[in-house]
């Protein structure tokens, strides 16, 4: 304890000399950082809180120092993240190299791979994405047919991946090719990485019927890789996919639940009452009050549910399948019932008779659409509890 | 407040679990029902309850009680729910027993309390009189003529009201029906002239009456506790109601669903388990998340309960709603997933339907129960 009481101490000490001032202000969407070759700083200070974060290794805290990382363990990491959260600092680095692709690298990897990609990653110098949905291979992932031939020192790679986030503005792809187009589909499977500046990779952003998105198409149109760029064992890529996968629903169902990401923080009832008017301090139509009341109280019993599994300590994989399903459906409700009580007022497009506010609902209303599709579907998550919760037969 | 069981909790539910599986599985409500047996609970099982402490978990330990709170008797309420269970420890050891408690002189606790530990007493809470449970629209009137309180009106639907011993009276003493205040509460034995108490029968094969009263007179000491201002500890006893029957339908709802997923694991139609149908499984993965929001939203108001906390009405609002909701579902579906088999007398799921939507009614319906939600909240 003592020891910890002392590691408390330098953090403490360290943030207070190297934390720069206006990171300790609330984030503004166009200050995230993300990272990459091609970054661009608003604010400089950004810049600067990542160099120094990244110089520690506090961007990936628990992972081994001689590969960049903080080289914490446990409870030092717990304490950082309690330091950083007194003083409200901003993340230094938001990164899907690092909540994915680092745990993989780290497990699978070969040494020459965990040395040439985690320091770049932990530093935020180089940026990751996902290459797994295809056109054809959404729920049914393992059915994905983009291929890499064996070309000796190289894989030519051709194929197609879809819902890549931000494909446009990254630097590397981590992607999953069909290297064994012979085998069955889940043991043709390999895990691929790819530089995007690579001959022949292209994107191209994927307008949302809510509008921009950082969803892209990417395209392979004969992509040389080399070899050593293979992660783990040729055809045994689903393993790490799986890994892989379990870190981003962990990442996506919070984000589900949290309002799709374009969450106006607007509370329904209030909706209700500006639009609808008020009649004796109530809302003034009692087929929508009684709507959202419905809603409101299967909100505060679903809350008390994951307040409830906090307090059981339950093992995770069933109940973040019963949360993603319900969270996301109850996110969507709630986006229905807000447009339906803003009335024509919750239909907006741009800001020619529209508030910004009513403008942000209307778009949130249609973001949310995707949440009970993005990683993992409603459908698949109830399958998920059938099988593997109620134990109910294939 | 952490949404789980204590220790001490925990074990009472496990002996409650084991003591409906081993003594009252579902063929004892079957043979009970079956019977000439009027009060339709047994005596000895209830004499078995009481000596293990159950008839006096909210009753204070200075008149014999265990004072285990609302958790305590919850949990009981639940495991015996599963099984169906019948026993007067709704109405004599949640709502008698509270009533005394909250309102009642010392004397009066003096009197009734320990006989209710005891087993010796059983009571029954007379209050609606209407086909929908209002509990402010009381016309039952209580004048006091002389020395004595002369009551006329009629209560229906009174829970447990063929077989108490004791009936508490809920009566207006000044007012008029739809307000809180000038309600007040009577004693009354049932063997008294002037009080007309006659069963009725319902789908669930339980005990309740209708009860008459006509010109039936009473002692001053009858009244509990204060003329006309029982009405706001009427409504907190009627949550601690509330919680108990939620946790009893929680109970039902487990049982019936895990019937219900055990048949679609063996039956099997076109060569396969009809389990295997995702029109079937997504419907049962609907039922768990609502079961799940339920077993929350029950423990959160029991807690709540015992926590003397400011939320207990929207709570006890909340989890009377969640639990008719849900029994509601899992009731009908149980019987659907069963096919023929599920709609036949012979096979107990159909019990789980019957008491289910009498249980809805219990102290208000999901709708009621939306509603007062809604304006405690500001909605």
């Amino acid at each position: 304890m003592e020891h910890l009481e002392q590691f408390r101490q330098e953090v403490r000490d360290w943030l207070e000399e190297n934390c720069p001032p206006s990171m300790r202000t609330p984030l503004v969407p166009e200050e995230e950082v993300w990272g990459g070759r091609n970054a661009e700083y608003v604010n400089p200070e950004s810049k600067l809180w990542l160099e120094r974060m990244g110089e520690k290794g506090w961007t990936a805290p628990n992972l081994p120092k001689e590969y960049g990382g903080g080289g914490l363990d446990r409870d030092q990491t717990k304490v950082l993240h309690q330091e950083l959260f007194r003083i409200k600092a901003r993340p230094a680095l938001n990164s899907f190299g690092i909540w994915m692709l680092a745990p993989c690298i780290i497990e699978f990897g070969s040494e020459e791979q965990k040395r040439e990609h985690l320091p770049k990653i932990i530093k935020g110098e180089i940026r990751w994405c996902q290459g797994y949905s295809e056109p054809g291979s959404g729920s049914d992932l393992a059915s994905l047919s983009t291929k890499a031939e064996d070309m000796g020192d190289h894989y030519l790679v051709n194929g197609q991946k879809v819902w890549t986030s931000y494909a446009d503005k990254a630097d590397w792809i981590f992607a999953l090719v069909r290297t064994g187009p012979k085998e069955p589909k889940h043991n043709g499977i390999s895990f691929l990485l790819i530089d995007m500046a690579t001959e022949g990779v292209s994107t191209k952003p994927i307008t949302l019927i809510s509008g921009k998105s950082p969803f892209c198409e990417t395209f392979f149109d004969n992509v040389k890789a080399p070899k050593e760029n293979l992660v783990g064992v040729e055809n045994s890529g689903w393993t790490i996919a799986k890994k892989l996968l379990q870190h981003e629903r962990n990442f996506i169902s919070n984000f589900g639940l949290a309002g799709g990401g374009t969450g106006s923080g607007a509370d329904v009832v209030n909706i209700a009452k500006k639009y609808l008017g008020e009649a004796n301090g109530q809302i003034a139509n009692p087929a929508q009050r009684e709507n959202i009341t419905l809603h409101k109280m299967k909100e505060h019993a679903f809350g008390l549910t994951l307040q409830r599994s906090g307090d059981e300590g339950a093992k995770a994989s069933a109940a973040s399948s019963m949360f993603k399903y319900y969270g996301t459906e109850h996110n969507k409700d709630r986006y229905e019932l807000m447009i339906a009580a803003m009335g024509n007022k919750g239909l907006g497009w741009t800001n020619e008779g529209f508030s910004d506010d009513e403008q942000a609902i209307t778009k949130a209303w249609l973001r949310t659409k995707a949440n009970s599709i993005e990683g993992g579907t409603s459908e698949v998550q109830l399958n998920v509890i059938s099988r593997r919760v109620l134990d109910l037969p294939n | 407040m952490k949404l789980i069981l204590t220790e001490e909790q925990q074990f009472l539910k496990d002996t409650a679990q084991s003591f409906a599986r081993d003594k009252t599985p579902v063929t004892h409500f079957r043979e009970l029902r079956d019977s000439d047996n009027s009060q339709c609970w047994d005596d000895g099982v209830w004499q078995e309850m009481v000596e293990l402490g159950w008839s006096g978990i909210l009753v204070p330990e200075k008149f014999g009680g265990s004072e285990f709170g609302m958790a305590g008797i919850s949990v009981i309420m639940q495991e015996l729910g599963k099984t169906l269970t019948p026993s007067p420890i709704l109405s004599t050891s949640v709502l008698g027993v509270s009533a005394i408690n909250m309102l009642g002189s010392d004397d009066q606790k003096e009197n009734y309390l320990p006989k209710i530990v005891a087993g010796e007493l059983t009571t029954a809470l007379a209050i609606d009189e209407g086909n929908h449970h209002d509990p402010f629209a009381i016309e039952t009137t209580a004048i006091l003529d002389g020395d004595h309180w002369v009551l006329n009106g009629k209560k229906v639907f009174v829970v447990d009201g063929s077989s108490a011993d004791t009936i508490l009276i809920v009566a207006r003493t000044s007012g008029k029906s739809g307000e809180s205040n000038g309600i007040s509460v009577f004693v009354a034995s049932k063997k008294i002239a002037g009080l007309d108490v006659s069963k009725i029968s319902t789908a669930d094969s339980r005990n309740y009456a209708n009860i008459e009263m006509s010109d039936l007179k009473l002692e001053q000491n009858a009244l509990l506790g204060e003329k006309d201002l029982a009405g706001e500890t009427i409504e907190k006893i009627l949550d601690l109601g509330r919680i108990a029957i939620s946790a009893e339908m929680l109970g039902n709802t487990e049982e019936a669903f895990e019937v219900t997923i055990n048949y679609l694991k063996e039956r099997k139609q076109f060569g396969v388990q009809i389990g295997s149908f995702q029109a079937l499984q997504h419907r049962a993965a609907k039922m768990f998340c609502e079961i799940e929001l339920t077993k929350s939203a029950v423990i959160a108001a029991m807690h709540a309960a015992d926590e003397n906390s400011n939320e207990l009405e929207r709570l006890s609002s909340l989890a009377k709603f969640q639990a008719g909701e849900t029994l509601h579902l899992v009731s009908n579906e149980a019987i659907q997933m069963h096919g023929g088999i599920g709609v036949t007398d012979e096979y107990d799921i159909g019990f789980y339907l019957k008491r289910a939507r009498v249980a809805e009614q219990i102290f208000g319906t999901s709708e009621f129960h939306q509603a007062r939600y809604a304006d405690i909240s500001g909605f």
